[in-house]
């Protein structure tokens, strides 16, 4: 068979017209019919030994094929590709060969798969967003999912995506997703990592890149730097970092390259947060989010334990809820009380300026001692570490050490007057989209806080903005850090901390136990505060060294 | 006169003196602002507050506010002014939130006075009332805006913005109640100062924030705002909406705006990103800045004029830690370094040209000409007494207009319609094509299309007599796209003058005359080796091309009266012998004939230059006889590609490339290829040949070319009930459940092709339609329309 002949064209099924689709669809299940056909006889036959490799190889390729097809028959925003999908499934089926199965309970592993939009039941607003990132992408991915609780927000981050990664810009289009790549691995983001592996491949790149930074190109190799510094280390960029990446003769970036770069980067390190913060699961096409066995017990509890996925945990977990109900409900009511309080009493007792200064110290000191109890050591995923290097390099490790963040004053160097402006100029368009997504995060609330409604969460939300900055050692003169002890509480702090951090250890405990009479919509809600601070806090830091070594 | 007086009394009888000075500051500035009587300013930052006395050679300190044991927060400054009434009433913007007033008439050395700690967030902007003493005025990033009565503890009434961050608040100078806001989102707000419940007016100014604003001193309704958005927009405020009268474009989003003194449409503006000048524009020039100030390595901050009725000083303060004082006359002025030429095609393919005078008077030589008196065309200028530039206005304007006829691009239309791309072998292709070509009187192109087609298709298939004739009137025509100017000169009042220079075109024609006489020689080698056809074409065409580059050039040859251009005899002696030459019929209808073909030579030789034309024929014998593959060829057709591409020809260029194929794609890298198609396929659309472009576009093998017909290939539907989107059929409206387009006859769904009347807007199927109009002339629907179908 020519191999022509057996490409599989997935792009017909993004088309938003129907009858493209369809036609699309017939010959993806000719094609597919086609080679089981194929793989059928060739089992019939008795085996000639040349033939197993190339059988091996042929079955890899159709179960290829069909966990993608098993991906678009459950997250396919169109009816029509779903149905006929599963009809092409169980016709493969019939003709003898297993076909895969989702593993997991849907996108998230820590919010319960019931409470996430199904698709198919989206409104109007949302299916034009479902089917845009259909269109963009061919997919629609777990992230997308888990966002659309907030759909204002979503919009935007798939506009800013889109343009990052698609649209025109300096950086050819695999270098995109091999950045993408770099900046998920740092956090040993599997999910992420075998998203943009797939895209970097399909847009064409060269495979040999993946099995390490040392195999891409040395311009690329450049940038391994600046990604860890700015994943883990902001305050440390200067503008030496900067100008080594611009002055290296043949390898050198120009500034609207390295912005795009640095764009992406800051873009991947708090998706990575978003990812395990939210804990996203593995795409249903992906490694470890499908399975081709058949649904035995045994392999049941195996591999659903290790998704933390367990049934019987959930019960635990609910149970353990109820426990505390009364607990946690006292927990939002002393939250709105601080509030209120911070509210009225905020003229009455002015701290001096001293104060204020410790306050932020304290805070930016302790922040670095907010750590989880339980030291989880996760094991990095599979084929995840190769794509960094100084796996040791971390934030925790920097806290250890008791090294001296110095401050970062908001009020010399913001993102709306300073780091929309250069961002602009030398990458046009995407300082606008990214301030729309800012603000967007920054402002979304529905005056709701757990059962309660027409609450102002400006002031908490202000609260965990800060809060983040001022872990990285960012510092607002306009604001009383003292409020963040009164509104976040310990748990709170240890979740936003990993996230932003060390996202790579968030647990599922540690998600359940913060807020827990929160609805998971407003804790997907923390989720893009946190990411969209993260990113923020990067951006302000790389742009300030860009800034620096333009002047 | 009457104002030179106000100026002297303003200043006190005596003039500011001084020169352009800095001194360095101990920390970045992030405000500055002058004291009422000139002489002293001061510069305050996040961990500096200074008040320095401005003298004739140097700026000394001369009081330190930053005063006390640890600094604190109150002190970090974001924005200071000086009271224009009470010398000794300042008033500064602290990053926490605080509004602090300092009062230099106390006698202890910490001159602060009062403390207002109602702003929540960062204050950005504070401005004292231009006449009332105790009247200050705050705007910060927690959306309000207070006035303060220095006489009382807090604020007297407090402005809202809706929660928008306040970027700048400006008392109007002429209005005693009225002051302007700008806002975060773009908007401009006026408020009257005692109605604090709601603004007057309210306007969106700029595309992002608007950083600042500024009243003009003299103008009453002029206020200019300045944005992230680079823009620097003057409102006329009189009217009853706000009117845009004039909008500067600069390179970098607009920190600060000051108009300046006595020059009634000058302002001064400063950038807060990667721009570290200060420019002083005049409003009505947007274009370029009046004068430039260059001596900051960091972005400027602060920027006021030194006195409010003399326009020669200005100050500033930097992030690079220095305030300067800078004199106008030693600004430098873009403007004499700008180069004021301009070329400009017209829409029928006429030529302005615009260029200083001083450049045109170098030229020596030139008698002007007296215009062409068939369309005369004057120009004259009315110069404006006001105009900034009027040293270097005076230029002059040439035009060069288009022969009538000769611009007519109708041939490239033509070709483009009835050229054979795709779809049929290569030598009919080439045949095809030759014979448009020729059709069309290009009989260059049909030749190289006979070549092409005996070079690549086997030879048994050649058609002599379609060769023969392009070889025999091969060049009784030059390129057609070469286009033939006829020079005017315009308004020879305004001493304007042609600027083609002569002398350059003489030594042209020379170059012309060696070329040709070498071109003979090196095909003869060509003949005499292995020689090949193509080279000798090549050739030819080049020397074509010098000469309509001549034409265009020397226009002494030219006669004014008398557009028909005659060749020069001299400079051409290979052309006019070719067409004299009688073309051969039989010259290849019978390649083995050869005493036909030395007949013919033979015929040639006595006239001596002709024999590199006939080389042309000689080899192709050659050609046919040795077989050479055509791969042999292909550096050579890949010449004759980018000659022609370089001709302007595009459309030669991109045909042959389309119809050689695999051929020679190869040989000609991806961008240049990808280069000429995006031109052609841009010239095809200009003249409206949206089929040949699209089969262009599809018929290239250049990824990014065939990707341009599927970008944006869905059209989207909106519901006609409720002017939604039909994203996911384009029958159904998800929103409203209802089927968007019946058709009036069937009353069924139209699923494909959908016909309505303009005019009624009912419609159909076409199939439906079409019918129902064949047997009645009004509208299915029963509307009573009188529909038409054409």
């Amino acid at each position: 068979m020519a191999e022509g002949e057996n490409e599989v064209r997935w792009d017909g099924l993004c088309s938003r017209d129907s009858t493209t689709r369809e036609t699309a669809l017939e010959n993806i299940k000719q094609t597919i019919l086609r080679k089981t056909e194929y793989l059928r006889s060739v089992k019939e036959t008795p085996l000639r030994p040349s033939d197993g490799l190339s059988n091996a190889v042929s079955l890899d390729g159709l179960n290829k094929l069909l966990a993608h097809l098993l991906m678009l028959s459950k997250r396919c925003p169109f009816k029509d590709v779903r149905e006929k999908t599963e009809f092409i499934l169980k016709s493969v089926q019939e003709l003898g060969i297993r076909i895969p199965r989702p593993l997991g309970h849907g996108p998230s592993r820590f919010i319960p798969e019931k409470e996430i939009l199904q698709v198919g039941s989206e409104d109007a607003q949302m299916h034009t967003l479902f089917a845009d990132s259909f269109a963009a992408l061919g997919r629609l991915d777990n992230i997308t999912l888990v966002m659309v609780f907030h759909p204002q927000y979503l919009e935007s981050f798939l506009k800013t995506q889109h343009y990052l990664l698609q649209m025109d810009g300096p950086l050819p289009l695999h270098y995109r997703h091999y950045i993408g790549i770099m900046a998920a691995a740092r956090h040993q983001c599997s999910y992420l990592v075998n998203l943009h592996v797939n895209d970097f491949l399909h847009v064409g790149g060269d495979p040999k890149w993946l099995n390490g930074l040392e195999n891409a190109p040395q311009k690329l190799q450049n940038l391994g730097e600046l990604n860890k510094v700015l994943a883990h280390r902001p305050w440390l960029i200067t503008k030496e970092h900067i100008e080594g990446l611009l002055k290296a003769e043949e390898h050198s970036w120009s500034l609207a390259e390295l912005v795009h770069a640095v764009v992406l980067l800051t873009h991947y390190h708090s998706l990575a947060s978003f990812t395990f913060g939210c804990g996203i699961s593995p795409e249903i096409h992906c490694d470890g989010g499908h399975t081709f066995r058949p649904p035995s017990v045994s392999n049941y509890c195996i591999c659903d334990i290790t998704n933390g996925n367990h049934s019987v945990d959930e019960m635990q977990v609910n149970s353990a809820g109820n426990v505390s109900v009364s607990d946690s409900f006292f927990e939002v009511e002393a939250l709105m009380e601080k509030m209120r309080q911070l509210q009225e009493c905020r003229d009455e007792e002015e701290a001096s300026q001293e104060e204020m200064a410790s306050r932020f110290e304290i805070e930016k000191r302790e922040s670095m001692f907010v750590f989880s109890s339980d030291d989880e050591e996760v094991t990095p995923a599979r084929d995840v570490s190769r794509h960094f290097e100084d796996t040791s390099y971390g934030y925790k490790d920097f806290s250890r050490h008791g090294m001296h963040v110095p401050t970062f004053r908001v009020q010399d160097y913001c993102w709306e007057d300073h780091g929309y402006s250069l961002v602009n100029r030398l990458y046009p368009d995407v300082g606008q989209l990214i301030d729309e997504k800012f603000h967007i995060a920054y402002n979304l609330t529905y005056n709701t806080m757990a059962m309660h409604k027409d609450v102002d969460t400006s002031m908490l939300r202000r609260a965990i903005w800060n809060y983040i900055h001022c872990m990285f050692g960012i510092r607002y003169d306009d604001y009383d850090y003292g409020e963040i002890n009164q509104l976040l509480d310990r748990s709170f702090k240890v979740y936003i901390k990993t996230v932003v951090c060390t996202p790579e250890k968030v647990t599922r405990r540690m998600y359940d136990s913060f807020w827990r009479q929160f609805k998971h919509s407003e804790k997907v809600h923390v989720n893009l505060l946190l990411i969209e601070a993260r990113m923020q806090a990067e951006l302000l830091y790389a742009l300030r060294a860009i800034t620096r070594y333009m002047t | 006169m009457e104002k030179m007086s106000r100026v002297t009394t303003a200043l006190g009888g005596s003039a500011l003196t001084g020169r352009t000075m800095h001194c360095h500051l101990d920390a970045p500035a992030n405000a500055i602002s002058v004291c009422r009587d000139a002489a002293q300013v001061v510069v305050a930052g996040r961990s500096i507050f200074k008040i320095y006395a401005i003298e004739d050679e140097q700026f000394v300190e001369k009081l330190n506010l930053r005063v006390g044991r640890k600094p604190s927060l109150n002190l970090s400054c974001a924005d200071v002014v000086w009271h224009q009434m009470d010398e000794n009433l300042l008033a500064t913007a602290a990053t926490n939130g605080v509004v602090v007033t300092w009062n230099l008439g106390r006698p202890s050395r910490n001159k602060q006075d009062q403390l207002f700690t109602e702003h929540k967030r960062t204050v950005n902007k504070v401005c004292f009332h231009p006449t009332e003493a105790h009247v200050l005025l705050s705007g910060s990033q927690d959306g309000f805006m207070k006035c303060f009565d220095l006489r009382r503890k807090d604020s007297v009434s407090t402005f809202s913005g809706q929660s928008e961050s306040v970027r700048d608040v400006q008392f109007s100078i002429r209005d005693y109640f009225t002051f302007a806001s700008t806002f975060e989102n773009g908007n401009v707000q006026l408020w009257d100062i005692r109605r604090p419940d709601r603004c007057e007016r309210m306007f969106t100014a700029h595309n992002g924030p608007v950083f600042c604003c500024d009243w003009h001193p003299e103008d009453r309704g002029w206020l200019a705002t300045g944005g992230r958005d680079k823009m620097v927009k003057v409102w006329d405020m009189t009217t009853h909406r706000a009117k845009e009268v004039h909008c500067v474009q600069t390179i970098a989003s607009v920190a600060r705006v000051k108009w300046r003194p006595e020059c009634r449409h000058h302002l001064a503006t400063c950038s807060m990103m990667v721009d570290h000048n200060i420019y002083v524009w005049d409003v009505r020039r947007p274009f370029v800045p009046a004068a430039m100030f260059e001596e900051h390595r960091d972005v400027t901050t602060g920027i006021a004029w030194r006195h409010p009725h003399d326009p020669s000083f200005l100050l500033s303060g930097s992030k690079d830690s220095t305030l300067c004082q800078h004199l106008f006359r030693d600004a430098s002025q873009p403007v004499e370094r700008a180069n004021p030429e301009g070329l400009c095609y017209g829409l029928f393919g006429d030529l302005a040209f615009a260029a200083k005078e001083s450049l045109v008077s170098t030229e020596s030589g030139r008698k002007p000409y007296a215009g062409d008196r068939r369309h005369p065309i004057f120009f004259k200028r009315k110069l404006d007494p006001a105009e900034p530039f009027v040293g270097l206005a005076s230029s002059a304007l040439s035009v060069f207009e288009m022969e009538p006829g000769s611009g007519s691009m109708s041939w490239f239309v033509d070709t483009a319609e009835r050229y054979a791309l795709a779809g049929r072998p290569l030598a009919e292709l080439c045949d095809h094509n030759a014979k448009v070509a020729r059709e069309l009187g290009r009989n260059q192109v049909a030749q190289t299309w006979t070549m092409l087609r005996v070079i690549y298709s086997s030879p048994g298939l050649a058609s002599a007599a379609s060769l023969n004739h392009s070889v025999g009137k091969g060049s009784s025509c030059g390129l057609p796209l070469m286009n033939s100017f006829n020079l005017k000169d315009m308004a020879p009042g305004l001493g304007s003058e042609t600027r083609l220079d002569r002398s350059k075109g003489d030594t042209r024609s020379d170059t012309v005359l060696l070329d040709s006489s070498t071109t003979l020689i090196t095909n003869e080698d060509n003949e005499e080796t292995e020689g090949s056809d193509v080279p000798a074409d090549y050739l030819l065409g080049d020397v074509e091309g010098e000469e309509d580059e001549l034409y265009l050039l020397d226009p002494e040859h030219a006669h004014p009266e008398e557009p028909e251009y005659v060749l020069p005899q001299e400079a051409f002696p290979l052309r006019h012998e070719i067409v004299d030459t009688p073309p051969g019929p039989e010259h290849l209808q019978d390649k083995a004939d050869s005493p036909h073909v030395s007949g013919s030579e033979a015929d040639a030789a006595s006239l001596a230059p002709v024999d590199s034309s006939f080389s042309l024929i000689s080899v192709s014998h050659a050609l046919y006889d040795t077989r050479l593959p055509p791969d042999f060829f292909s550096a050579l057709v890949c010449d004759m590609l980018r000659f022609y591409a370089e001709q302007g020809d595009v459309q030669m260029a991109v045909s042959v490339l389309i119809v050689l194929g695999e051929r020679v794609r190869k040989d000609i890298d991806e961008q240049t290829q990808e280069h000429w198609y995006t031109s052609y396929i841009d010239l095809l659309q200009r003249f409206c040949l949206w089929n040949v472009s699209n089969q262009v576009v599809k018929l290239s093998t250049s990824r990014a070319i065939s990707c341009l017909n599927q970008a944006s290939t869905t059209l989207h539907v909106n519901c006609s009930h409720c002017k939604r989107p039909m994203s996911s059929r384009g029958w159904v409206c998800d929103r409203c459940h209802r089927c968007a387009s019946m058709c009036a006859v069937c009353h069924h769904v139209v699923k494909g092709l959908f016909v309505w009347c303009q005019g009624c807007s009912h419609g159909g199927h076409l199939q439906h339609i079409m019918k129902w109009l064949e047997g009645s002339s009004h509208c299915p629907a029963g509307c009573g329309h009188l529909c038409e179908y054409s």
